[in-house]
C-alpha cells in the first residue's frame, strides 16, 4: 500500500492506494469523489479526463497519481460551481454550448490553461489547443463562440 | 421569471391513501432547477403512481405550493427535451417552466411513451405531454368555476391558477386540487393552446443541465455508486461468436483485490477498487475457441451485391421504366453505385451500467434510450414480472441510436445476479469501438435516362440493405448470448430503407430495396438510420443529372419539387449563399493548388416530417486530396418550433457528426473482429475541421412539431459530395471521403 499526499483544488488529500502507477483519473473519480474528469478512453487520446497540473492540461487517464504528488491538481470543480461558475463557465452557459455535456469538463479545463496562459488567444490558436479534445454530439461551433467571447477585447477570462 | 425555483434540497412526500388519492408534499429553498430525475431526492415518494398512458395523474403532479411534477417516459440525451417538455407543459398550464420538476426514463414512475428515438420525442412525446396538460387545465377550470362563481367560458388559466378572464378573481391550481389526483382520463380532444396566446413555446429557454455540465457537477450513469457495488471489467472474445474456452486464473494472483467471474463465456475481472479491475482485465489469460468470420472488409459492397436477397420491396413506384430499357433517340443514360460503410456511434463514454439483481427484483441504471423497452427485455432475461424490474435513466455520453450502454448494462445485470451485489460494468474504449452494435452498411445503385430536353425520363433506384428482424423486441445483447441464456435473435436497423426514392415530381420512377440477410458485426439504429446513406445517393444523383442536362443544381431541384416548404428552404439557403445560377462543375483552373465549389442538397425526412435544405462550400487541395469544408448554410422547417436556440443546436449537431461520418469514418475488421478500436483508427472529426455554421429554422406556429433530432444530418454527405464535384468535376460515391480516396478520384481512378 502506497501513501499519496496530494493537493487537489488547493486542498491537501491524502490517498492510499496499492498500486502508485493507478492514473490520477482513478483517484480523483473514486477515492475523491471529483466525478467532473470523465474517462473517455484511457489512451489520452479524447480529451474527457483533462485536468491541471501545475496550471498545465493534462490527461489524467494517462497521468499516474504518485507523479503528481507536490504539484498542484485543479479539476473542474477549482473552478466555479452551478451557482457562480468562473467566466469561462459562465460564457459557455450563455452560449448553451454543451449537448450531453460529457466532453464539456475537458474542454473547459484545456480552454482555461489556454486562456491563463494567454487571454487573447486568436481562434486559430484556440482551434489548436483544442485539437485534442473531441465531441461527438457537434457542439463545436458553440464551444469556439464561447471561448472566442471570454478572448474577445473587452471579454473577461 | 419571477417564480420561486425548484430547490435540489425539496423535500417530496408522498403516499397513497386508502381512496387512492395522490398526496404530494413538496418544501422549497433557493436553488436552481433539479437537472433530473436522479437529482429529486426523494423521488421515490412518487412509487405506487399511475402509469397508464391514457391516465393524466400517469404524467402530472400538481402540488399544494403550485409547482408541478411532470414524469415523462422521454428521455433528455443532450438534445433539450429536459427544457422543451417543460415549456409545452408550461404553456397548455400558464405555469412557468422554472416551477416544473421533470422525471425522465425511470420504468418505476414514468409512462411508457416508447423509446427516445426517431425525431419524436418532441413531435410524440411532447404533444402527448401537451394533450395531457390542456386535459388538466381544462379539469381546473372546471373545479375553479363554482369556487369563483363564474361559468367556465369566462375562465382562464394563468400563472399557475384560474382567474376571470382579462383579470380579476383567482384561485391557484395549488389551492384547486394540491396533491391530489385528478383522476382523469387524458382526453385527446382537449383544445390546445392558440398560439397566438403562445407565451413560452417559441422562446429560446436555457436548459436546466448545462450549468451543471459546464462545472463538472453533473450526474451520469458512470457516476452512480449503490452500496456495496463491485467495478467489474469484461473481457470480450478475441473473434466475434467466440466461446471460452479457459482462464489462467493465476495471471491476476498478483493483483490481490481482483478476481474472476464468470458465467460461461461472460468472464469479467471484479474488484471493489475500479483500477484493480482494470489492470486484472488486462492481465487475466484466456484462451479461446470458435467465432464467426466476419466478411472481407474490402470486397464488402461486392459481397451485398452478390447476395441473394431475402425478399424485395417496393418502396416507390411511379410510371414504368421503358426509357430505360428502350431508350429514346438523343436520351442520355446516367448510372451510379454508392456506398456506405459500417459505422460506429462512437459515443464519447465507453458504455457504462450499473446493476443491482436480487433474488426477486433487479434495479438497473442505464443511459439507455429505451428503459421500458430493455425493462422487458432485462425482465424475460431475468425470468422477473416486468414490473419486478425498474430501469432508471441516468445521463450518458451521447449515444446517437443504441450504442453499447444495454450491453454493459445487462453485463452487469448478470454479474451481478451471479455475485449477489450491486455491479458496475464500464466498458474500455476498445470495447466500445470494437463491440457496440454498428450502423449497417449500404450499397445503392440508380439509374436514369434524360431525354435531350433534359426531362428525366426514367429514374431507379435499387437498394441493397440488411434486412430487420420483424417484431424484435431489443438488439440482441453480448451478455445472454455469451452466458447461454435464450434470447430472442436477429438483426436490429431502424428503418433504413426511407428516402432512397426521390422528393422530386419524375413521372416515371421506380425504387425497390433488396433486402440481404447478412452483414458483418452486429447493427442497431444509427442516427437518422439509413437515411443518411439513402439521401447521399439521390442528392448526388440529382446532381449528376442536373450536371448531365447542364442546369443549375438549385434550379433542378426547384423546378422538379412541388411542396411550397421545400421550395422555402431551398429558396432560403440559395438567398444565404448568394448563389449565382450556373451548371456544375464550375470551370476547373488547371494550375489552382486548391479548388473550390459549392453544393446543395436537399431531404424531406421520411417524404413526411422535416424539410432540410442545406448548402456547402469547399476547398479541395490537389496535392493531398484533403477537403476543407469552409461553410455550411443551412435552413430547416421542422413546424413548431418549441425551443428555437435549442433545434439550431440540434442542426448544429446533426451537420457537424455527419461531417465526420461522411470525411473520416468507416468500421474496419479483419477475419475475426473489428481492428478500428481507439480514435486513432477511426478517426473523427476535430476542432480544426470545424466550419462557419450558418443555420435558418423556420418557425410554424400553426403547425405540428416535426422532429429536429435527425432530419439535418440526411442532406449532409450529398451537399458534401456535390461541392466537391463542383470544385473539381470529380464525383465520390464512396464514403467515407478519406484524402487517400479523394486523390485516387482526382487521379481518376476513383
Amino acid at each position: 500500500m502506497t501513501t499519496l499526499q496530494l493537493r487537489v483544488n488547493g486542498s491537501a488529500r491524502t490517498v492510499q492506494l496499492d498500486d502508485p502507477d493507478t492514473p490520477l483519473l482513478y483517484v480523483l473519480r473514486n477515492d475523491l469523489s471529483l466525478t467532473g474528469a470523465h474517462f473517455g478512453c484511457g489512451l489520452g487520446q479524447c480529451g474527457a479526463c483533462t485536468v491541471h497540473v501545475d496550471g498545465a492540461a493534462v490527461r489524467s487517464c494517462v497521468v499516474p497519481a504518485a507523479s503528481v504528488q507536490g504539484r498542484a491538481v485543479t479539476t473542474i470543480e477549482g473552478l466555479g460551481t452551478p451557482e457562480r461558475p468562473d467566466p469561462l463557465q459562465a460564457s459557455f452557459i450563455r452560449e448553451q454550448a454543451a449537448q450531453c455535456g460529457y466532453c464539456t469538463a475537458g474542454i473547459v479545463m484545456t480552454a482555461r490553461a489556454l486562456l491563463d496562459r494567454n487571454p487573447k488567444p486568436s481562434e486559430a490558436d484556440v482551434r489548436q489547443a483544442l485539437a485534442g479534445n473531441l465531441c461527438r454530439c457537434g457542439s463545436h461551433a458553440r464551444v469556439l463562440r464561447a471561448i472566442m467571447r471570454v478572448a474577445a477585447p473587452g471579454g473577461r477570462a | 421569471m419571477a417564480a420561486r425555483k425548484l430547490s435540489r434540497r425539496e423535500a417530496i412526500r408522498v403516499g397513497l391513501k386508502a381512496g387512492g388519492v395522490l398526496v404530494v408534499g413538496l418544501t422549497f429553498g433557493g436553488r436552481p432547477l433539479p437537472a433530473a430525475a436522479q437529482t429529486i431526492p426523494d423521488a421515490d415518494r412518487f412509487l405506487g403512481k399511475p402509469l397508464a398512458l391514457d391516465q393524466v395523474d400517469s404524467f402530472l403532479a400538481i402540488h399544494r405550493d403550485g409547482t408541478l411534477t411532470v414524469f415523462t417516459g422521454k428521455v433528455d440525451i443532450g438534445t433539450g427535451g429536459r427544457i422543451a417538455l417543460r415549456q409545452m407543459v408550461a404553456e397548455e398550464l400558464d405555469v412557468a417552466p422554472d416551477r416544473i420538476a421533470l422525471i425522465e426514463g425511470d420504468t418505476a414512475l414514468t409512462p411508457d411513451q416508447a423509446r427516445t428515438a426517431g425525431s419524436y420525442g418532441i413531435a410524440r412525446g411532447g404533444m402527448q405531454l401537451r394533450q395531457v396538460a390542456a386535459t388538466a387545465r381544462v379539469a381546473l377550470l372546471g373545479l375553479a368555476a363554482p369556487r369563483l362563481g363564474r361559468p367556465v367560458a369566462d375562465l382562464e388559466a394563468a400563472n399557475g391558477g384560474v382567474r376571470v378572464k382579462g383579470g380579476g378573481a383567482s384561485v391557484s391550481f395549488g389551492d384547486l386540487i394540491g396533491d391530489q389526483a385528478l383522476g382523469l382520463a387524458v382526453d385527446p380532444k382537449a383544445p390546445l393552446k392558440d398560439p397566438r396566446a403562445f407565451r413560452y413555446i417559441g422562446q429560446s429557454l436555457p436548459r436546466p443541465d448545462i450549468p451543471a455540465k459546464v462545472t463538472g457537477r453533473h450526474t451520469y450513469v458512470t457516476d452512480v455508486k449503490s452500496a456495496g457495488m463491485l467495478h467489474a471489467r469484461v473481457i470480450h472474445p478475441p473473434a466475434v461468436g467466440a466461446t471460452l474456452r479457459t482462464i489462467d486464473e493465476s495471471s491476476i494472483a498478483g493483483i490481490p483485490g481482483a478476481r474472476v467471474a464468470r458465467i460461461e463465456s461472460l468472464v469479467a475481472v471484479v474488484a471493489e477498487r475500479e483500477w484493480d479491475a482494470v489492470r486484472g482485465a488486462r492481465a487475466l489469460k484466456t484462451e479461446w475457441t470458435g467465432g464467426t468470420p466476419l466478411p472481407d472488409h474490402a470486397t464488402l459492397h461486392d459481397t451485398m451485391r452478390a447476395s441473394a436477397p431475402v425478399r424485395d420491396q417496393v418502396v416507390a413506384k411511379k410510371g414504368d421504366l421503358s426509357a430505360l430499357t428502350a431508350p429514346a433517340a438523343g436520351a442520355r443514360m446516367l448510372a451510379a453505385t454508392y456506398r456506405w460503410p459500417v459505422q460506429t456511434h462512437g459515443t464519447m463514454g465507453p458504455s457504462c451500467g450499473v446493476a443491482d439483481v436480487r433474488a426477486d427484483s433487479a434495479t438497473i441504471w442505464s443511459s439507455t434510450q429505451g428503459p421500458h423497452q430493455y425493462q422487458a427485455v432485462f425482465a424475460r432475461i431475468l425470468g422477473l414480472p416486468r414490473e419486478r424490474v425498474r430501469v432508471v435513466f441516468m445521463d450518458g455520453a451521447g449515444t446517437y441510436g443504441q450504442a453499447g450502454s444495454e450491453d454493459a448494462a445487462c453485463e452487469a445485470m448478470l454479474l451481478s445476479r451471479a455475485l449477489g451485489r450491486p455491479v458496475r460494468v464500464q466498458w474500455s474504449r476498445e470495447d466500445e469501438h470494437g463491440w457496440d452494435p454498428k450502423g449497417p452498411p449500404q450499397l445503392l445503385e440508380l439509374r436514369a435516362a434524360v431525354d435531350d430536353g433534359g426531362v428525366v425520363a426514367a429514374w431507379e433506384t435499387r437498394a441493397w440493405l440488411p434486412v430487420a428482424t420483424a417484431n424484435l423486441p431489443g438488439v440482441p445483447l453480448l451478455a445472454p448470448d455469451a452466458a447461454k441464456l435464450a434470447q430472442p435473435q436477429g438483426r436490429s436497423t431502424g428503418l433504413i430503407h426511407q428516402n432512397v426514392d426521390p422528393p422530386y415530381a419524375f413521372a416515371n420512377m421506380h425504387a425497390t430495396v433488396h433486402w440481404i440477410a447478412d452483414a458483418p458485426l452486429r447493427t442497431s439504429a444509427i442516427r437518422a438510420p439509413g437515411k443518411i446513406a439513402n439521401t447521399f445517393a439521390v442528392e448526388s444523383f440529382t446532381d449528376e443529372i442536373a450536371s448531365l442536362a447542364r442546369v443549375d443544381p438549385l434550379e433542378f431541384r426547384l423546378k422538379h419539387l412541388a411542396n411550397p416548404r421545400g421550395l422555402e428552404v431551398l429558396r432560403t439557403v440559395a438567398g444565404r449563399m448568394g448563389w449565382r445560377p450556373r451548371p456544375s462543375p464550375a470551370p476547373v483552373d488547371p494550375t489552382a493548388a486548391v479548388l473550390t465549389g459549392r453544393g446543395l442538397a436537399y431531404v424531406h425526412y421520411k417524404h413526411d416530417e422535416t424539410i432540410v435544405a442545406m448548402g456547402m462550400d469547399v476547398e479541395v487541395e490537389r496535392a493531398t486530396g484533403r477537403i476543407r469544408v469552409t461553410r455550411v448554410v443551412c435552413a430547416q422547417d421542422c413546424g413548431l418550433v418549441i425551443n428555437p436556440d435549442n433545434v439550431r443546436s440540434q442542426v448544429e449537431g446533426n451537420i457537424l457528426q455527419t461531417l465526420s461520418r461522411t470525411l473520416h469514418e468507416d468500421v474496419v475488421f479483419d477475419r475475426q473482429r473489428v481492428t478500428s478500436v481507439d480514435w486513432t483508427s477511426y478517426p473523427i472529426l476535430t476542432f480544426s475541421e470545424v466550419p462557419q455554421l450558418e443555420i435558418e429554422v423556420i418557425q410554424r406556429l400553426t403547425e405540428a412539431p416535426l422532429g429536429a433530432g435527425e432530419a439535418a444530418s440526411a442532406p449532409v454527405p450529398a451537399a458534401l459530395g456535390n461541392a466537391v464535384f463542383d470544385a473539381t468535376g470529380v464525383r465520390l460515391r464512396t464514403v467515407p471521403f478519406r484524402p487517400a480516396r479523394v486523390l485516387a478520384a482526382l487521379a481518376g481512378r476513383g
